[in-house]
């Protein structure tokens, strides 16, 4: 059985826009699925209709073996969802945020006071369980969020951008929280447009682009489709290549030097032309992300193919 | 879902819309206990006690009933349109939008927001009458039920035009509009048999009529319109309403794209 298996979807908006044309997935039971792509994509149209906010057009979405059209309540039962606007009452207080979401559910108030203590502890925002949450920060905000969407112990948590707009600090230690949870068996899905993030976390990946699935693999499997990855070497100031032999190479200015390298080639071969040259080398690092370059690739490809 | 699961979601949203009108209370039990103490002091005393008696009370005993049916009406009714608007303008609908809570159980629990913001203030304004004149009881039962099923109507009426509407001017045009005038002309200040036939005719084609004069029936032991119509009325629009209400969120109007 699957967490999620979402065959021919379709949606329609009453304006005529076809934000989805017919779009399969399917994510394993305790996986960390990255959904990407572009803005516009469908990436949070199909969110919403997994989570009943958006009506589908056509097509079947099951949510560990629950349809959605014959068991729709079972089905939410499963869900955690965290949005990627904040869409909780501003007046009311963390608290109260997070036991009512866990009423909604059937939890009673005793069990939900002690989910509340242990989820926003974990998040840091016990202290804060009486403020209002208009009061919190950007970074508390999306926190209060996630502790939302636990207070139900779903068996599948969604996550629309949960980093968006966070700090690098809070970041990781939001990556922290959501492996431990993968670890302990929710299977994860996440959207976000930082794809160190999803590299990071996430075992597989669908790529969706114009409401279709450009491609659906494992991370690992999708990498290993890199062909050419960009390296910048950190010269002393004043150093000059014109070229190295094998290799397309660059100087971005006088201390920068920007050398593509093929899968095949590897980096020693960089370093031994740069040594016949003379250059010190201070540091290196890839240009881009791997997979953001993978991703634009995918993404320019599918479009280049359509015209 | 067992029922318990539906008996703590119902649980949670009325505990939530009660939480949230008492925090305001200064915008939801005081305007109400001023307005009517108002109305007391002009109607009932200064110019009621020149109007003499109507329907063989005193105006003051007259008009009280009506007076405190008109605050039930009126907050029962905004106390969820707002409360709903809110909601949807701050998107916290989401919340049980994605939870596993029947449409019924939505409605149930904003509609009891509305009967328990209704019913505090009716309670409230009755207090508040004792000063002016005291209170008869003829009928404790049919107060009770009409009062109820009052609340519960216009707490219905209030969801539906919360769920039409697109801003916070759209909660004001009913109320404004079509409630206030509604409330004027339902008898709360006059017995229908002051009227001619054809306005006594168009009287009752009013709904809030058949609440006032069934309340003050409970009061008073009068009535121009007989409990059966009254009660027949109510229940016929309480469906209608619920089924509207029903209709909307299934399909998910104004709620989901």
């Amino acid at each position: 059985m699957y967490a999620l298996e979402i065959s021919g979807l379709q949606k329609t908006y009453s304006g005529g826009v076809e934000a989805l044309k017919g779009f399969d997935l399917k994510v394993e039971k305790g996986d960390f699925f990255a959904l990407l792509g572009p803005n516009g994509a469908g990436k949070s149209t199909s969110i919403g209709i997994i989570t009943s906010l958006v009506n589908k057009t056509e097509g079947s979405v099951h949510i560990f073996g629950h349809d959605i059209d014959q068991e729709l309540e079972l089905a939410k039962a499963q869900v955690g969802l965290v949005p990627q606007e904040f869409n909780f009452n501003q007046f009311e207080t963390v608290l109260q945020i997070v036991v009512n979401q866990a009423g909604y559910y059937g939890v009673p108030r005793s069990v939900a006071l002690q989910r509340a203590e242990k989820y926003l502890g974990q998040l840091d925002l016990w202290e804060k369980s009486n403020s209002r949450a208009r009061e919190l920060s950007g970074g508390m905000k999306r926190r209060l969020m996630i502790a939302r969407a636990l207070m139900h112990e779903p068996q599948l948590l969604i996550l629309d951008e949960p980093t968006a707009g966070v700090d690098i600090e809070l970041r990781r230690s939001m990556w922290q929280f959501l492996t431990q949870l993968n670890q302990q068996g929710i299977t994860i899905i996440l959207t976000t447009h930082y794809l160190e993030e999803a590299e990071m976390l996430c075992r597989n990946i669908g790529i969706i682009d114009k409401g279709e699935l450009i491609e659906h693999t494992s991370m690992k499997q999708l990498l290993s489709k890199l062909n050419i990855e960009t390296f910048i070497f950190d010269l002393p100031a004043g150093s000059h290549i014109d070229s190295l032999a094998g290799f397309t190479c660059r100087m971005v200015d006088d201390h920068t030097l920007e050398v593509d390298v093929a899968k095949s080639q590897g980096l020693n071969a960089v370093f031994q032309e740069l040594d016949k040259q003379g250059i010190t080398v201070l540091s290196m690092r890839n240009k881009a992300n791997r997979l953001e370059e993978l991703f634009v690739e995918l993404v320019s490809e599918g479009r280049n193919r359509e015209s | 879902m067992n029922l318990s699961v539906y008996r703590i979601a119902l649980k949670s949203i009325i505990s939530k819309e009660i939480i949230r009108f008492t925090r305001i209370w200064v915008q939801t039990l005081v305007p109400p206990a001023i307005t009517m103490s108002l109305y007391f002091v002009i109607f009932g005393n200064l110019i009621g006690s020149r109007i003499g008696e109507m329907g063989g009370y005193s105006y003051m005993e007259f008009i009280v009933p009506g007076l405190i049916m008109m605050s039930v009406i009126t907050n029962s009714y905004s106390n969820v349109a707002s409360s709903f608007f809110s909601c949807k303008f701050q998107r916290n609908i989401e919340e049980l939008l994605v939870a596993p809570v029947p449409n019924y159980i939505i409605i149930a629990g904003f509609v009891g927001g509305g009967v328990a913001r209704g019913l505090l203030v009716g309670l409230i304004v009755s207090l508040v009458s004792l000063f002016f004149v005291p209170l008869q009881l003829h009928n404790v039962l049919v107060i009770a039920l009409t009062v109820f099923l009052t609340s519960v109507l216009f707490a219905l009426g209030g969801l539906i035009n919360a769920i039409y509407a697109d801003t916070f001017d759209d909660i004001s045009i009913i109320p404004t509009f079509v409630l206030t005038p509604l409330t004027y002309l339902g008898g709360v200040f006059y017995s229908l048999t002051l009227l001619g036939d054809f306005w006594q005719a168009l009287s009752k084609v009013n709904p809030i009529v058949y609440m006032v004069n069934a309340f003050r029936y409970g009061f008073l032991g009068i009535s121009d319109v007989s409990l059966l119509t009254s009660y027949s009325m109510i229940s016929a629009f309480i469906v209608g309403l619920y089924l509207w209400a029903l209709y909307l969120i299934k399909t998910g109007y104004g709620l989901r794209s």
